[in-house]
């Protein structure tokens, strides 16, 4: 007797899994709305991590101290894991790594705009720390429990490490802050550049936001863009004001009524001109990022050549 | 500029036993092109913090797995053998250490 699975009937073990806020695995039945949507949104977030080194592995070589540059150095490569974890769940979902890439190198497939911009100076890598990893986290520590498997326990890797990431970032600006005005004049500045893109990683407003509906319904996201955006703001004023820096929006104001921060809106045609491809550095990271791809292509294939050969000696 | 070789190196699954006393746990998976490598990996990608004293690398090709959509008659077996648990059993009050 063949028994025929009723679509209808896997769909509905699907629903009841997400409204018990259990987890999906990858060899679940799922709709294939949901696994595009899971695939476009853990790529998004390795190709974020990959290009993320970008930026910050720009002072490498110029690091003030050698303590200064084996924290950078430690802190890019937990970026590269962090693009590796993400990458490995992605591939649960039924896409190679190969693809993966691929989509990124060609700009078929999106990554955070903040790493679009330039880090100009030192204070850059402790502005970034601070806040980039800041809202970062802000983002990741909801989708630890996210309602996919493999994905939710990726996020849980990176959260433990990020919170290394703010941490040296902050402590960095409180040197140059204890420093010298040139010092501090430097720190400002790069706020200055940092606050407003800051702002922008929690994507588009509610109201703009394509995605936000569907992916609450489905556990994938657990708070809108907007919550997100305030509960950063919230924690963050305080932090400026110990460090001694303003923030660059005159409507930064406290709403008592609301227990909340009222701030100033970002400039969303900057925000959609980065995204759409025009940013400052948009060109350099992806055509950077095809460079190692291609300049690395022998290394990978000698080594496929040296396994395969190994194998072949060892069964003569 | 490449000599043809395209493919994507083959996926391994990870298992790091975090102390001594504990199992080894699954913690994700990475490419590598041969085992010894995807050990070396493994070292890289998920033990930076000293997360782990001992890693098994495994071909995912290599891992069989029960199918999701077979789950129930799979474990039908136990699901009726209640008498398996301690719970099952009634012992009076007084009875210590039991
Ligand atoms: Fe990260
Ligand atoms: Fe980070």
């Amino acid at each position: 007797m063949t028994q025929v699975v009723d679509e209808r009937e896997l769909e509905a073990s699907f629903e009841r899994t997400i409204a018990h806020n259990d987890r999906i695995e990858p060899r679940d039945w799922m709709p294939d709305a949901y696994r595009n949507s899971l695939i476009r949104q853990i790529a998004q977030h390795a190709h974020s991590e990959i290009i993320g080194m970008q930026p910050e592995a720009n002072w490498i070589t110029r690091a003030p101290s050698l303590r200064r540059k084996a924290i950078l150095l430690a802190k890019v490569q937990d970026e590269a894991g962090h693009g590796l974890y993400l990458y490995s769940a992605c591939e649960t979902l039924g896409v190679s790594r190969d693809d993966l890439t691929r989509r990124l190198i060609e700009g078929r497939q999106k990554y955070s705009s903040i790493f679009n911009y330039p880090t100009l100076s030192y204070a850059d890598v402790g502005t970034i720390g601070w806040l980039v990893d800041g809202a970062a986290i802000c983002n990741q520590v909801p989708l630890c429990r996210t309602s996919y498997g493999p994905y939710g326990r990726a996020m849980i890797r990176i959260c433990k490490e990020e919170s290394f990431h703010q941490r040296q970032g902050y402590e960095l600006l409180t040197t140059m802050m204890r420093g010298t005005d040139e010092q501090r004049a430097l720190v400002q500045e790069s706020v200055d550049r940092f606050w407003w893109p800051a702002l922008m990683m929690f994507g588009p407003s509610d109201e703009q936001s394509a995605n936000t509906e569907q992916s609450m319904a489905w556990g994938i996201k657990r708070h809108t863009n907007d919550e997100l955006r305030q509960r950063f703001v919230d924690m963050t004023v305080p932090q400026a004001q110990a460090l001694g820096v303003t923030l660059p929006d005159p409507d930064l104001v406290w709403n008592e009524e609301r227990g909340a921060y009222d701030f100033g809106t970002p400039d969303w045609d900057e925000f959609w001109a980065v995204v759409k491809g025009d940013g400052p550095c948009n060109a350099q990271r992806v055509a950077h990022r095809r460079r190692a791809w291609d300049e690395g292509a022998w290394v990978r294939e000698a080594a496929t050549a040296f396994a395969a050969s190994q194998q072949t000696s060892e069964v003569r | 500029m490449s000599s043809g070789v395209k493919a994507e190196w083959p996926l391994y699954e990870v298992f790091v036993r975090g102390k001594r006393g504990l199992n080894h746990v699954h913690v994700g998976s990475l490419h590598a092109p041969d085992d010894q490598m995807a050990l070396l990996h493994a070292r890289d990608v998920y033990t930076r913090r000293n997360e782990g004293v001992s890693i098994w690398v495994v071909r995912s090709t290599n891992v069989l797995a029960s199918s999701p959509s077979e789950k129930d008659p799979l474990f039908a077996p136990s699901g009726d053998k209640v008498y398996r648990h301690p719970t099952f059993y009634e012992i009076a009050d007084n009875v210590p250490h039991m």
